[in-house]
């Protein structure tokens, strides 16, 4: 037993958990946390704005896979964090977000910035609460982060008013916690792996879906092994993209509205599909009906809600999908040979991604979307970890930039959160200084976090805005273009600002971009560059994304260009 | 109707998850009722819900995910003995009618709880088929207000949650 303050206890518990840094911003609410921040031994990011620094918690945890942790004061410093929340809700992702409030005595007295922040952020966090004295503190954060990062991981919010952070107690810090209501199920039912391992030997055309929960597991190597022993091809989710190494030969990327042709058409035509750690969304499966009909489904996943959710399935293997996928690969080892690359199912496979190269064709422009996101994985390092903000430039992101080493890739897949990849890049930097980040951006996202470039120039962490900039919210005028009869409104962003020179008001490298040659140069200059650097690169206004699974409609309807 | 059976933490908010739950992903419930257990540190929730077998499935599921439930269970109709309880006021100025809602309730073995000199008050307990049985019945006597308390059940025999 130590006495201290909560907003002490609550640094000790931190630091106890490991937590390498924090990105927040003080207010009058969370100020004795501040003050007990300035003896802590780990690092604090102060952010521009709230959202950026759950984004960057988020973009933390990615990474790292352990949670990252974001400050914020009550009222609006905490619903500016709820954006960032709720993306990592969408996305699994595990964040600890502590939020300041007023004195007990005041709450539901409509207090200055008084909040019910437990109320907003209840339906997107795993678990928020509200410890009332100050020794519950230590064992207040014990349990934020074994919830937050067990089971299907996720953000949790803790709310602490401001006289419990200045009440003194004595504290009493727990190893272990337990909490009644929450086991989460991490070991799968051995016959429902087996009903899977019969249905995977009989299977001519089995096909694998890596979802996101293969990149939150880490069971890269898990899932690469089931693949190379079935030589089935692989197609991810977007949420999944870097489950498996895009360059490998049963690689087909991922499948969905903006999904690769190939992948959409090949998932069609297997008549079994192992669906691990996804979670079959309308993006990604187009309509639930029509997916995967008449085929055998083998579900995966840690989240035993997840099952049959969207999808009736025929075997669910609930689970973590490492030691899923372990198991079943030792189970399928002893019943089938390796099978050979060289069978009708594979040869199926290669004459799809040979129709398809040969019959997409390209945007004819000198400089395309295309062809700059080639351009950037050429020069860019395996391992270095790429973003996305959302749009065109995510969707061209999934279509066209490959990711080689796996979980070096995310997005805001769920939730699409316009303005996520910058601050999200900056804490992916912050989890692993030693590799180039990049966010591959587009003009209207970057512009919704664009303030970040303070954070990523005084705070050392440099990374690079791959900026495709056709002044435009490009997806909406894709939309309004296919859908709206060209009916624009609300997209136009009229050449402003000049992005070079907003990258250099902040002390960060500005860069313009206009052929490939000047790309090939920005970008070599760009991982050179002990600041953040923005490449603006002109994209067409008319360039769109194909191919489009409209919303709707099934795989079967995919459209591969105007 | 299906009825879930839900063992909480005795704690404020609690009811508020399980609502705000059902909101979010667009569960339309048919009533829930809150009450302490043989643990003073858990509550009973018994939700009473019209719905599919896949619907059920999820609500019980979801449920089973927030951190502050303990137990979720789906009770099987006919294993279960479940009860609601509801008080009605209906209007009551002549005699003949006095004795004819009195009758009702003696059949219905409802309760009078309190007569006025222009209202009387019953309460019934049963199933909530019975409760509506007696509620279409005295309908036309002009029912002024009710109040039910939505269903409360426990399985039958030696089972534990």
């Amino acid at each position: 037993m130590v006495e201290m303050t909560g907003a002490k206890a609550l640094i000790t518990a931190l630091e106890k958990e490991g937590v390498d840094v924090v990105f927040g911003l003080p207010g009058g609410a969370n100020l004795p946390i501040y003050d007990a921040l300035v003896d802590a031994s780990f690092r604090h990011i102060l952010v521009r704005h709230e959202q950026s620094a759950s984004h960057m918690a988020d973009g933390y945890a990615r990474i790292k896979r352990k949670a990252g942790v974001c400050f914020a004061t009550s009222g609006p410093g905490a619903t500016n964090l709820i954006t960032g929340i709720a993306t990592a809700s969408a996305d699994s992702s595990p964040m600890i977000a502590v939020t300041g409030q007023v004195q007990l005595s005041m709450i539901g007295k409509d207090a200055f910035q008084e909040t019910d922040i437990i109320g907003v952020a209840n339906p997107c966090t795993k678990y928020a609460f509200q410890p009332v004295t100050a020794s519950e503190i230590p064992e207040s954060v014990k349990k934020a982060f074994y919830i937050a990062e067990s089971g299907r991981p996720g953000p949790v919010l803790i709310d602490i008013p401001k006289d419990v952070q200045q009440a003194t107690a004595d504290m009493k810090f727990p190893d272990l916690i337990k909490v009644r209501g929450y086991n989460p199920i991490l070991d799968a039912d051995l016959s429902e792996l087996g009903h899977a391992a019969e249905i995977l030997v009989k299977a001519e055309r089995p096909i694998i879906m890596g979802g996101g929960g293969v990149i939150l597991s880490g069971a890269f190597s898990e899932l690469q092994a089931l693949a190379e022993l079935l030589m089935a091809p692989v197609v991810t989710t977007f949420k999944g993209k870097g489950s498996f190494p895009e360059n490998h030969p049963l690689a087909l990327g991922p499948i969905g509205m903006h999904g690769h042709a190939e992948a959409n058409k090949i998932i069609q035509e297997a008549d079994c599909i192992v669906a691990v750690g996804a979670r079959f969304s309308d993006r990604s499966v187009g309509r639930f009906d029509e997916f995967g009909k008449g085929m055998n489904i083998i579900h995966m996943d840690v989240d035993p809600a997840e099952i049959g959710k969207n999808k009736s399935v025929d075997v669910a293997v609930v689970g973590d999908v490492k030691s899923s996928l372990r198991t079943l690969v030792k189970m399928l080892s002893k019943k089938i040979i390796k099978k050979s690359g060289d069978n009708p199912w594979l040869k199926r496979k290669k004459e799809l991604i040979d129709h398809y190269t040969e019959s997409i064709r390209d945007y004819p422009r000198d400089l395309t979307a295309k062809k700059a996101l080639k351009k950037l994985r050429e020069l860019l390092p395996a391992n270095a970890i790429a973003t996305t903000e959302v749009g065109q430039c995510q969707m061209w992101a999934s279509l066209h930039f490959d990711v080689i080493s796996p979980g070096t890739f995310f997005s805001s897949t769920g939730l699409g959160t316009m303005g996520f990849g910058f601050p999200a890049s900056i804490g992916a930097k912050a989890a692993r200084p030693g590799v180039p980040v990049v966010d591959i951006a587009g003009d209207g996202s970057f512009n919704m976090t664009e303030n970040s470039l303070a954070v990523s120039v005084l705070d050392n962490l440099p990374v690079i805005v791959f900026l495709m900039n056709n002044y435009m919210l490009g997806m909406v005028a894709q939309w309004q273009r296919t859908f709206y009869k060209r009916r624009y409104m609300g997209v136009h962003q009229h050449n402003c600002p000049d992005y070079a020179k907003l990258a250099e008001a902040y002390g960060a490298q500005g860069v313009k971009a206009q052929s490939i040659n000047e790309l090939d140069k920005a970008i070599r200059s760009a991982l050179k560059s002990e600041v953040a650097t923005v490449i603006d690169i002109p994209i067409d206004p008319e360039e769109d994304v194909y191919p489009f699974v409209a919303p709707g409609t099934g795989l079967k309807d995919m459209i591969t260009g105007a | 109707m299906y009825i879930v059976s839900a063992l909480v933490e005795n704690k404020p908010g609690v009811l508020f998850r399980v609502t705000n739950l059902f909101r979010a992903r667009n569960f339309n419930i048919e009533s829930i009722t809150v009450g302490p257990t043989e643990h003073s540190d858990l509550s009973r929730m018994t939700i009473t819900i019209k719905s599919d077998d896949r619907t059920l499935e999820q609500l019980a599921k979801q449920l089973r995910k927030l951190i502050d439930v303990v137990d979720v269970k789906v009770l099987d109709r006919d294993n279960t003995v479940y009860r609601e309880l509801a008080l009605i006021k209906m209007k009551a100025v002549d005699p003949t009618t006095r004795m004819e809602i009195t009758n009702f309730a003696s059949i219905f073995r409802a309760n009078i709880l309190d007569i006025g000199k222009e209202t009387i008050i019953v309460e019934l307990i049963g199933t909530p088929d019975k409760i509506d049985a007696f509620k279409n019945l005295v309908n036309h006597f002009g029912i002024i207000q009710l109040a039910r308390t939505g269903v409360s059940a426990l399985p039958r025999g030696v089972e534990f949650n």
